[in-house]
């Protein structure tokens, strides 16, 4: 390897190093433990003119200590059955979960019927916390 | 009929409480639980007015579940048992989704068996499917290859404060100490 090659590899394979040990070793903080979703106002009446409106996904992946508190929302103009439960309008329903496994309810704004709540444990392990950055990293990629 | 639900709701609607130590999911804010018109499985007519001033878990299921009810009712009973002397004011509902094979004796036999104090919301089809719609309760029949059937349906148990306010929603599989932890808070009100 030569001289100019090292100066740009090590550096770069500290940063990397670095970047390893921080996602591995820091604790994780989020800004809050609840995992928000909102039936918007008029989806009731999108639905009505035809539209498939999704807002709950089929499967929600919750994580102990970190995001562990499903909080659902109901904006819209009439009562909703959304999850495990039904919501007036402006009504919110907060449930917390303590112990991790995979939960089923019925939900009827599924076309399977079926909604998904998986818990996992709190990342405690420096790969686990890894995994657990590198996958919320992922998934927010779009947001 | 969902707006109809909200209407009464709204109208009566009740200002949310200090209910967040609970450990089912809690409504906010609280408003009236919806209404219940069924016969009882105890001769009775069954509804929230006729338990009010008590604290209500409320739940719908059917006699010949296999799975989900028995241990439903079981953690139920349970819960009951470990409130001791508190428990005469709590009362379950469990409300049949299955009124071709649940009429009030069969539910009295089937709940009788876990609890004697529990009722059983029994009643036609048209009532039964009321019930379930004003109270966001799925239910799907399924037909076994031997002809006879199965019904999926919602598991939640559903917890009524002692003014008729639906307060809570208990999700499947929750211990009884879990029931007992809420049921204490809610009583104390």
């Amino acid at each position: 390897m030569s001289a100019r090659a090292r100066v740009i590899v090590w550096p770069l394979a500290g940063l990397a190093t670095a970047a390893l040990l921080w996602a591995g070793c820091a604790p994780i903080r989020v800004p809050s433990h609840d995992q928000l979703f909102e039936i918007p106002q008029g989806t009731f009446a999108r639905r009505m003119k035809g539209d498939k409106v999704e807002i709950l996904p089929s499967q929600i992946r919750l994580t102990l200590g970190l995001n562990d508190v499903l909080l659902l929302r109901n904006l819209d103009d009439v009562p909703q059955v959304f999850g495990p439960t039904i919501l007036m309008p402006g009504q919110s329903f907060r449930l917390p979960f303590e112990k991790a496994s995979s939960y089923n309810f019925a939900c009827t704004a599924h076309a399977s019927g079926q909604m998904t709540i998986l818990v996992e444990d709190e990342p405690v392990m420096p790969w686990s916390k890894i995994h657990w950055r590198l996958r919320e990293l992922w998934e927010n990629r779009k947001k | 009929m969902l707006l109809g639900v909200w209407f009464t709701a709204a109208q009566a609607a009740v200002p949310a409480s200090a209910s967040a130590a609970l450990k089912a999911g809690v409504l906010s804010p609280v408003m009236p639980a919806p209404a219940l018109s069924l016969a009882g499985s105890d001769g009775k007519p069954v509804s929230l007015e006729r338990f009010r001033g008590k604290v209500m878990l409320v739940a719908f299921g059917f006699s010949n579940c296999g799975e989900v009810c028995p241990i439903t009712l079981a953690t139920l009973a349970g819960a009951r048992r470990k409130l001791g002397a508190d428990a005469a004011d709590v009362q379950i509902v469990y409300v049949t989704v299955d009124p071709e094979r649940d009429d009030a004796a069969q539910m009295k036999k089937f709940l009788g068996s876990f609890d004697p104090t529990f009722v059983g919301g029994v009643g036609t089809r048209a009532q039964i499917d009321a019930a379930t719609t004003r109270w966001g309760i799925s239910s799907v029949r399924k037909t076994n290859a031997d002809g006879s059937y199965s019904i999926g349906h919602s598991s939640s148990i559903y917890l009524v404060d002692r003014k008729g306010g639906l307060r809570a929603v208990m999700p499947y599989g929750h211990p009884a100490d879990d029931f007992v932890h809420d049921l204490k808070i809610l009583l104390r009100e």
